[in-house]
């Protein structure tokens, strides 16, 4: 269609034309022009035909698309439209960084010594306020600690068991089926000792946060002054990485809060990696495990489909490589 | 005699040793990948696992700890 228009039209409609120029609609121009070849005036001078070429359109229309795209994909928005959100960007909270945690490749698996170390800062620091509610001792033992070491800590806490044969309940220490004790025996109370705020179940805290490890990192490492012009009320404190940026939990990494028993030096970052390698280990115990397997699924699927496409074309190639004649009946009335 | 001749009179001549052959060799390759995956998954993530460090924390001769596999 394009090619009964004068030469300067293509000017004016430009690239939006040519956004909408289909495969189909070239096709059509390449057979129109064919046809008129031999009609068609003196050639053109090489400048006008370059303008007016379709690799000229083509790569205009490519390299407006293009950097739009590229544009929208950097900012999230396109270029020259305003948008107006009702909430802020510091609402949803700043957006953590990509950490290289040493668990993050395909074929990595957690790093069992931070594990151990994490633990004993969720022992020491987080266990006051947190609940770890679905990780029972025995979870720890062949991944962290040892079964003697697991069971003189969990000795070390009291469990109401029963009844007996009395029907009474009773005090006894913990044994390694039991789950890690819970820093308040219910929500409310857990709220109420809090001011109002109730500190989450770590167990699946990993998976339950966007961001995952990184954001668990930057916000327990996050905890800044707050800038000027933001109000942080009492009993709150700025991080900007939470949501909203106000959190009850006040920041409680500090170095050499605890004491590594392999010696490493307890540095707030070094705490708070170990601990959300911990964590992500108690979000995600089968980690591991499921990575092995996935190395052997991928090595198995990928000789099956290798196989099955070579069998395929193995079978096919009579079929496709057959040759139909017609040899037409002899005419036998002459 | 050529490969496969020699191939099909040791193995798929007879069907017991044909079926026997199928069913051995599937497990020895089973047993086979699974020890691969496995050195290749160990000299991958050396030193960060539980077995890695183990050692360090086990107390006395260990020799009737009981080694537990993961959760």
């Amino acid at each position: 269609m394009l090619q009964r228009l004068p030469a300067a039209t293509l000017n004016k409609t430009g690239a939006f034309s040519a956004a909408h120029a289909s495969p189909l609609r070239t096709a059509q121009r390449f057979g129109s022009q064919a046809r008129f070849a031999s009609s068609s005036t003196a050639s053109p001078n090489p400048f006008q035909s370059l303008v007016y070429s379709r690799a000229t359109l083509a790569s205009a229309t490519l390299l407006a698309t293009g950097s739009i795209a590229w544009y929208t994909h950097l900012y999230g928005n396109l270029p020259f439209i305003g948008e107006v959100h009702a909430s802020s960007p510091g609402e949803v909270g700043l957006h953590p960084a990509a950490y290289p945690w040493s668990h993050k490749g395909w074929l990595d698996s957690f790093d069992h010594a931070s594990i151990r170390r994490g633990f004993t800062v969720y022992k020491e620091v987080c266990a006051a306020c947190h609940s770890l509610d679905r990780i029972a001792w025995r979870n720890l033992v062949g991944v962290s600690h040892t079964a003697d070491e697991v069971k003189v800590m969990a000795e070390e806490v009291e469990y109401t068991d029963g009844p007996n044969d009395q029907g009474e309940m009773f005090q006894r220490p913990g044994k390694l089926s039991d789950y890690l004790p819970r820093p308040y025996p219910n929500d409310e109370a857990a709220r109420a000792s809090n001011q109002g705020a109730l500190p989450p179940d770590l167990s699946l805290i990993i998976k339950a946060r966007h961001g995952g490890a990184d954001y668990l990192f930057s916000l327990l490492t996050g905890y800044v002054d707050p800038p000027a012009g933001v109000e942080v009320r009492e009993g709150m404190n700025y991080n900007p990485y939470f949501p909203g940026g106000a959190i009850s939990m006040p920041r409680v990494l500090f170095d050499d809060l605890v004491e590594y028993d392999d010696g490493t030096p307890a540095t707030t970052s070094q705490m708070a990696k170990d601990l959300t390698t911990f964590l992500s280990w108690a979000a995600e115990p089968e980690h591991d495990e499921r990575k092995k397997i996935g190395i052997k699924a991928v090595i198995l699927f990928s000789t099956l489909t290798a196989l099955s496409i070579y069998v395929k074309r193995f079978k096919w190639a009579v079929i496709k490589n057959r040759k139909i004649v017609y040899n037409p009946p002899a005419d036998k009335t002459h | 005699m050529s490969l496969s001749t020699t191939f099909y009179n040791t193995f798929v001549k007879r069907n017991s040793v044909y079926v026997t052959s199928i069913f051995a060799g599937a497990f020895a390759f089973g047993i086979g990948f699974d020890v691969g995956v496995s050195k290749l998954w160990d000299s991958w993530n050396r030193g960060k696992q539980w077995k890695d460090i183990r050692h360090n924390y086990v107390q006395g001769a260990g020799e009737d700890e009981v080694v537990h596999k993961g959760p």
